[in-house]
Formats: C-alpha cells, sequence, structure tokens
C-alpha cells in the first residue's frame, strides 16, 4: 500500500546549523505516530516541512503519491495536510465557530453554506459547542488547544498534524484532549504528534519517532523505543 | 441526518439600520429640491470624504496595508480624468470611469513595489510612490505641468446630465453641476459602502479577519494571503481614483499639489478612520461627521486647527484606541452593520 506521508533524506539548514539532517520516514495510511526528542531537536522545523511553511533544502517529500517538496502551504492544506500550532494561534476577533467556518471553507475550497454542517459536527467532537460565539481571544488555555485541533480538522484533513497539543494542561484536561484525539484517530484520520507528555502519545500512537539534533535517531513501537539505551539516554536524560 | 443548528448575521440593530439607511439615501436623492447650494457642497464634501475613508478603512482596518500614499490614486484618478476630457473629448462623467481605471493601472506595478515592504517600510514606500507619480504628473504640459490646468467650458457646458437636473430644479447650470457631483457622490458612497459590507458578509471578510488577526494562521488553513491583500488594493485603489476624479470634476480645476495632497486626502482620511473607529464600517461614518463639525468650528483658525486635530487624533488613540464607534459598541454591544456569523441550535442554546 502507498503510504500517506513519505520523507526521503530531507535536509534544511539556517546558515550553517542543520535542523534536518538527512530525515527519511514513512507514515501508513491510518496510522498514529508520534514523535519525540530534545528541545531544539528539530521537531517542528520537521512539521513546517511537512506543511509546507519551510522549503526543504534537500530531499523528497510526498504526500498521498504526489511529490510536495516545493508546494506551497496553501495548496498542501487543500490537498488533505492540517496542523495545528504549537503555542495556539487562534483567530482573536473571530469567533470559535467563525474560526472553523474559515478553515473549513478555505481548506476545501467550498462555500460557508456548504461546511456549517461539518463545523457543528466538530464543535461537538472538540466539546467547543457551548463557546461556538464566544471571540477566541477569549478563551482559557485548555480552549484554545481544543480550537486548534478544531480548527485544524475543519480543514479536512487527511493527515493531521499535532504540534505539543497537550503541553501546559492539567492532568484532566490533558485525559480529556487525548479521548478527543483517540476518537479523530480511530474515524480513520492519520495523525503526526509531537508532544513531551509521553503517557498521552504512548496512549494514543502505534509508532514513535525519535529525533536528536535533527536526525532520526529510531522509529518503531513504543514499548521498542521506549527501552531502547540511546534513547532513554538522549530523550530521558539517563544514564544507563 | 436533519439539521440542528442555522448559521445567521441578521440582527435587529441591523435590520432596523437597513430600513433607515434606505430611507437616508431616499431623502438624499431629493434632498437638493429642498435645501440651498450650500448645504449640496457639504454633503458633497462629507460624501466624498466618507467614501474615502471607507475605502482607507478597507485596505488598513480590514486588510492591514496602513497606505499612506492614497492620494495617488486621487490624484491619477482626477488627471486621468482631465486628460479623458481634455485631450480625448470625452464627456466628463464616462471620464470619470477612466479615472477608476487609470488608478487600478497605476495599483499594479505600485503593489508589485510595496507589498515585498513590511509595515511602516510598506507605509513609506506608499508614500514615495505618490510623490513619483506626482513629480511626473507636474512634467505634463499638456494638463498644465506644474501649475495645473481647469476643464475647458464646452466640457463644463455639457456635462451628461446637467441639462435634466436644471429643467427638475430650475436651477441655473453651475448650480445643477454641484447637483449632480452630489448625486455621483451619494451614489458612490451607497455603492462604496454596500460592496465593502457585502465583501465582509462572503467567505472573504473571513480571510481578511484571518490574515489580519494572524498571517501564518490563515496560511494554514488554506487562505491565499497574497492574493487577498491584491484585492483589497486594487479594489481601493479603483474607488479612490473614482473619488478623486469625482472630486476635481466638481472644481473643474486641478493642480498637481492640490490632486496629490497628503494632507487632504489621506492624512484626514486617517484621521477620520482613527477617531471613528478602524476596522468598522460604523467608524468612518461618524468620523467623518465628527471631522466636518471641527472643520465647520475651527476653520477659521488656520495652523491651530491643525494643532486641534493632531491633539484629538492622539487623544483618541491613546485612550480610545478603537475609536468613537469602538466605545460606543463596546458599551451597548450595538452593529449597525453585523457581520459576525452566529451559530444558532437547540444545543448550542444550552450552552453559556
Amino acid at each position: 500500500m502507498t503510504p500517506i506521508l513519505s520523507l526521503a533524506d530531507v535536509s534544511k539548514s539556517y546558515g550553517a546549523l542543520k535542523v534536518t539532517d538527512g530525515v527519511s520516514f514513512e507514515v501508513p495510511r491510518g496510522q498514529a505516530l508520534g514523535i519525540i526528542g530534545p528541545n531544539g531537536a528539530g521537531k517542528s522545523t520537521l512539521f513546517n516541512l511537512i506543511t509546507g511553511n519551510v522549503m526543504a533544502d534537500q530531499g523528497r517529500i510526498s504526500f498521498l503519491g504526489q511529490d510536495v517538496t516545493r508546494m506551497a502551504a496553501m495548496r498542501r492544506v487543500k490537498m488533505g495536510v492540517g496542523r495545528s500550532f504549537q503555542i495556539p494561534q487562534p483567530f482573536e476577533t473571530l469567533t470559535v465557530f467563525e474560526n472553523l467556518l474559515t478553515a473549513a471553507s478555505f481548506g476545501r475550497d467550498l462555500p460557508e453554506a456548504a461546511v456549517a454542517d461539518e463545523c457543528a459536527r466538530i464543535l461537538d467532537q472538540t466539546e467547543l459547542m457551548r463557546r461556538a460565539n464566544t471571540r477566541a481571544g477569549q478563551l482559557s488555555l485548555l480552549e484554545r488547544k481544543r480550537l486548534e485541533l478544531a480548527r485544524a480538522m475543519a480543514t479536512g484533513p487527511e493527515l493531521l498534524l499535532l504540534d505539543e497539543i497537550a503541553g501546559g494542561l492539567t492532568e484532566g484536561e490533558c485525559k480529556a484532549l487525548v479521548a478527543t484525539i483517540r476518537a479523530i484517530h480511530a474515524s480513520g484520520t492519520t495523525i503526526i504528534w509531537i508532544e513531551h507528555v509521553l503517557h498521552a502519545l504512548t496512549s494514543v500512537v502505534e509508532r514513535l519517532l525519535v529525533l536528536d539534533f535533527g536526525r532520526v535517531i529510531g522509529i518503531g513501537a513504543p514499548d521498542q523505543i521506549m527501552a531502547s539505551r540511546e534513547v532513554r539516554e538522549i530523550y530521558l536524560g539517563i544514564e544507563v | 441526518m436533519a439539521r440542528t443548528y442555522r448559521v445567521t448575521t441578521r440582527t435587529r440593530a441591523g435590520q432596523i439600520t437597513g430600513l433607515f439607511a434606505l430611507a437616508l439615501v431616499a431623502l438624499g436623492v431629493v434632498l437638493p429640491a429642498f435645501v440651498p447650494r450650500g448645504v449640496i457642497l457639504d454633503l458633497f464634501f462629507i460624501l466624498t470624504m466618507l467614501t474615502l475613508a471607507q475605502l482607507w478603512n478597507l485596505l488598513a482596518g480590514y486588510g492591514g496595508l496602513v497606505s499612506v500614499g492614497q492620494q495617488a490614486f486621487v490624484g491619477i484618478g482626477a488627471y486621468a480624468m482631465f486628460a479623458a476630457v481634455i485631450l480625448w473629448g470625452m464627456n466628463p462623467v464616462p471620464a470619470i470611469l477612466v479615472g477608476g481605471g487609470v488608478a487600478v493601472l497605476l495599483a499594479v506595478p505600485s503593489a508589485f513595489f510595496a507589498f515585498r515592504l513590511q509595515g511602516a517600510y510598506f507605509a513609506i514606500g506608499t508614500w514615495v510612490v505618490a510623490e513619483i507619480t506626482r513629480l511626473s504628473i507636474a512634467q505634463w504640459k499638456a494638463l498644465g505641468g506644474g501649475t495645473g490646468t481647469s476643464l475647458p467650458r464646452e466640457a463644463t457646458g455639457n456635462i451628461m446630465g446637467v441639462d435634466l437636473v436644471r429643467s427638475l430644479f430650475g436651477v441655473r447650470e453651475a448650480a445643477a453641476r454641484d447637483i449632480l457631483a452630489y448625486w455621483l457622490a451619494l451614489a458612490l458612497a451607497v455603492v462604496t459602502i454596500g460592496a465593502i459590507y457585502m465583501l465582509l458578509r462572503n467567505r472573504l471578510g473571513l480571510a481578511l479577519a484571518a490574515v489580519r488577526d494572524n498571517t501564518e494562521a490563515a496560511r494554514s488553513v488554506g487562505v491565499d494571503a497574497g492574493r487577498l491583500k491584491w484585492v483589497v488594493y486594487l479594489l481601493t485603489a479603483l474607488g479612490t481614483g473614482l473619488t478623486g476624479a469625482l472630486i476635481h470634476l466638481q472644481t473643474a480645476r486641478i493642480s498637481p499639489d492640490a490632486a496629490f495632497s497628503v494632507t487632504n486626502w489621506t492624512a484626514y482620511v486617517i484621521f477620520i478612520v482613527v477617531i471613528g473607529g478602524i476596522g468598522t464600517i460604523e467608524g468612518p461614518i461618524l468620523g467623518v461627521l465628527v471631522f466636518f463639525a471641527l472643520q465647520t468650528l475651527l476653520a477659521d483658525y488656520g495652523t491651530w486647527y491643525l494643532l486641534a486635530l493632531g491633539l484629538i487624533g492622539i487623544a483618541v488613540m491613546l485612550f480610545a484606541p478603537r475609536g468613537l464607534w469602538g466605545l460606543i459598541s463596546a458599551r451597548t454591544g450595538i452593529h449597525l452593520f453585523p457581520v459576525q456569523r452566529r451559530l444558532l441550535g437547540q444545543d448550542q442554546l444550552k450552552g453559556d
């Protein structure tokens, strides 16, 4: 089966600093892949390369079997790449519903009327219905995180990229958000999730990828990865 | 699955505004039959400044493009109209459309240059474009060079529609020209406000707000921020060019300094939008009334008048950054031109 996403020897440098160094991996359709690594390992840059917010210096990125390496971010969204931001970036003067309406209408290239019902469904799914007509600037942190998820969902993604969406939440909030993400994954959406909250991540993903200094140092089942001596030393700071 | 939700932008205040606006426009059309020429001239000034303010508000308040070079489009629109009349023998009324068209033609290369600049640099860049255009036009000897020119007698005496106005109101030719210009200004203001309102209710309105709030996030949901800037910039240039041409049709006289005046066509316009309330349709309407009142009260005080405008502008920016309409709207919750899409339905109404 053709993987939904494929990276082959992708690199990116900022001046002398190589932030992504020959990264290669594939994500089968319907899978949830977790990405972990220390701060500065190049996780968010990797996301930006996949979404097209940053262009690769070399290598090839394929999505749905098509080479998207040079494709603009906006066109990748319309192909089905949805993302959330590490620091929530809502459209603050718009309401929660309007945030979704914008994403759904432009992400899917459909008129507002055609996507309104779908936006309402996503508001229900992400437990934001109560706040539908509230300006996004007035939301709490959890609600902003939920809005990031909901807005990415509204674009109609085949591949959903989540960037530290559980960071900064209380244990209870985190649990509730994970339940929502698990439900989204169960409905067939492919997910790549960068997260430091490991128990949240491993409760959803089927595979883990470890990044360090822009390089992939391990990819595999979560149990196998977390048991790896190298990963424990680099990521968890545990001397083995 | 049955639909349990519906989306609406309607509010009671909006519906009342709609009816009131219709009545006001109808009154505006018949007003020349009841008021002296001086009032018509004042209303012409208010309407043309309102149109310029609404357009600048679309550009800066909604599009985030803070230009201080809109006088370029006023000037080029006016000069194109004069050129169409003097050089090509067109009637002045259809020549106004030439003014709008040429303003768009100027906007294309100037946007190509200015869009490479951000924030304050964009503002300075637009000013530079306006100055270059003024200096270039001042070399055009056929239109009077640096001293300017007037519309020829045969053109002003033969303006399309003036004879109809004369027979309707039984007035002299000069007064009939003013009434015609006033009607055109009324039509232009109504069309501009109507078009902006429609644009904001369209999904482009959502895209504009998204880009203004967060350009990167807007791109990440599929909004083409670059294309949106072009659309707004070109639409604004078209409207500003038409208004510039109309203003100078009424004065029948043009010079580079007056037609490309940064004070008259940009500084005053920014003042109107800022004190009224940027990013709202209501703001420039309120702002132009305040501006006209201040001008009427203080115009005899020369430099003091400009100082007073500056001080009022600073005070509003410091103490009411969303303008006078922002204050009113925050206290009353009223939006005369509602654009917010609200989701209504049983489940939703149980919340909050």
